[in-house]
């Protein structure tokens, strides 16, 4: 009986707590740079598209949400001729971002992605390229990986050790 | 003491008290909200006020829909029959003097016979449903009105003893020099579990305990059947705050302010409380509810009522 009243007591006395809601369309919650929001594509910081197109995100991805098609360009680097990303099925476990070797494929902080229309959940290339390299600045997939694509020869990355001349029987 | 107009406090009543029941849908949200650290609905109309109008236009627009397995008509009349109940025992409600609509002498027993007829809603309702949790939660109805009503009455009696009437009006006459609660304070608190209990209020809500029977005796029922079943129960609460604010804290009395704000003030007390009751406490198990009400709360409004019956024949006859 004591502790009902006890209880009655205690809940009351809640009237006078802060309340927690965040009043959301005019305050909102602070998502922290690693937030598994909308996914983007991201350039390297000379501005070209970072995604090789491996196919690894599509294959990583638990719900089948990524589709895209690999094609190369006149130098041989490798880019998706289209990326799509049916965001009505994306459940944002950041599966791509993890598998992604260029790190073109990132998860961000935006959450806002509401639609009347489930086709506009449907996210093409031009929707999900931005201008900006994303979480990680300096990197350059072709300036360290031993690739050679047009204007840079094998031996000519960054760290990248000259190539072995196979004909030459000298150690 | 009833005024010259019946027919303008007869529609007064009826929409105050409809009125208040959709007021009190959303204060009950925004209270428990307040004391769950939240802030509940807050978007429509200033403070959220237009909420239940919204709620009220969706359920309107929602299909009326009658289980094809139900039984047809007793299904569609249990919801009218607990507003019917309920809106009836506001006939004998003294809001203030003169504004009553019918100034019965046995108001009291009225009173109950009202809310002892609510029972059938409730159980005809959980029948017809023709569905097992509706009709468990039916079944508890029955179990727990009906013995919970016992000791109501019961516990009402000593205040009748003591003003002597079962006129509603002479009860609350009586009480001009010392409200009933404090000789009656047992009474008070046994009026007030059964009230809770009547009204199928949380802490003893086991006919509609969402978390085992889905909605219990209203599983079935959608759309504006749903809606009266909704309304019926703030009305209850209403009626049952009426009650113990006429019954035991002196109704319409009180220094300077009318008497109908000082029924106001005191009825809104009890709302907030039973709404306080209903943030803060958990619900029993049947068994405990039901051995509660039979070995507990019986004995202790038998017992207040021979004591009463002891010092009002020794002492005031």
């Amino acid at each position: 009986m004591l502790s009902i009243i006890r209880t009655l007591w205690d809940v009351f006395l809640h009237a006078f707590r802060k309340r927690v809601t965040i009043q959301y369309p005019e305050q909102k919650a602070y998502l922290s740079a690693r937030y598994r929001g909308r996914i983007i594509l991201s350039r390297d910081p000379e501005g070209g598209e970072r995604c090789v197109a491996c196919y690894l995100c599509a294959v990583a991805c638990p719900v089948d949400c990524i589709a895209l098609q690999a094609t190369e360009d006149s130098t041989g680097r490798r880019y998706p001729e289209f990326f799509r990303i049916n965001f009505s099925r994306c459940i944002f476990c950041g599966y791509c971002e993890e598998a992604c070797p260029t790190y073109a494929i990132q998860l961000t902080p935006d959450i806002e992605m509401g639609e009347y229309s489930r086709q506009n959940m449907v996210y093409e290339k031009e929707h999900l390229l931005i201008s900006g390299p994303g979480k990680y600045p300096d990197y350059n997939f072709w300036r360290v990986a031993g690739v050679k694509i047009g204007g840079k020869d094998k031996g000519q990355a960054e760290r990248e050790a000259p190539p072995t001349d196979l004909r030459s029987l000298l150690p | 003491m009833i005024s010259p107009y019946p027919a303008v406090t007869l529609i007064a009543v009826l929409f105050g008290a409809l009125t208040i029941a959709g007021g009190l849908v959303w204060a009950e949200r925004r209270l428990l909200a307040l004391w769950q650290d939240r802030y509940g609905p807050n978007r429509v109309g200033p403070f959220g006020l237009m909420q239940t109008l919204a709620d009220m236009i969706k359920l309107f627009f929602k299909e009326d829909w009658v289980p094809p397995f139900a039984d047809k008509w007793v299904f569609i009349m249990a919801p009218a029959i607990v507003m019917f109940t309920v809106l009836m025992s506001f006939v004998v409600v003294p809001f203030a003097p003169g504004i009553i609509i019918s100034d019965l002498n046995i108001a009291v027993l009225f009173f109950l016979g009202m809310s002892s007829l609510g029972v059938y809603s409730i159980v005809l309702a959980g029948w017809a449903s023709d569905n097992k949790y509706a009709l468990l939660g039916g079944m508890r109805a029955a179990a727990q009105m009906l013995s919970y009503e016992v000791f109501m009455g019961l516990s009402l009696m000593g205040t009748v003893l003591l003003a002597g009437s079962f006129d509603l009006v002479d009860i609350v006459n009586a009480q001009r020099h010392m409200w009933f609660v404090v000789p009656q304070f047992l009474g008070f608190v046994l009026f007030m579990i059964a009230g809770i209990a009547e009204t199928r209020r949380l802490p003893f809500d086991l006919p509609e305990s969402e978390s085992e029977l889905v909605a219990g005796f209203h599983s079935e029922y959608s759309g504006m059947k749903f809606g009266m079943f909704f309304v019926g129960e703030y009305i209850g609460i209403l009626l049952v705050s009426s009650m113990i604010t006429v019954l035991f804290f002196g109704g319409w009395r009180g220094p300077v302010l009318p008497p109908i704000v000082w029924y106001f003030i005191k009825t809104c007390f009890f709302l907030g409380f039973f709404i306080l009751l209903r943030a803060a406490l958990p619900r029993p198990r049947f068994d405990q509810l039901m051995a509660w009400g039979w070995k507990l709360m019986l004995p202790l409004s038998l017992a207040n009522l021979l004591v009463t019956g002891a010092v009002k024949l020794a002492f005031f006859h």
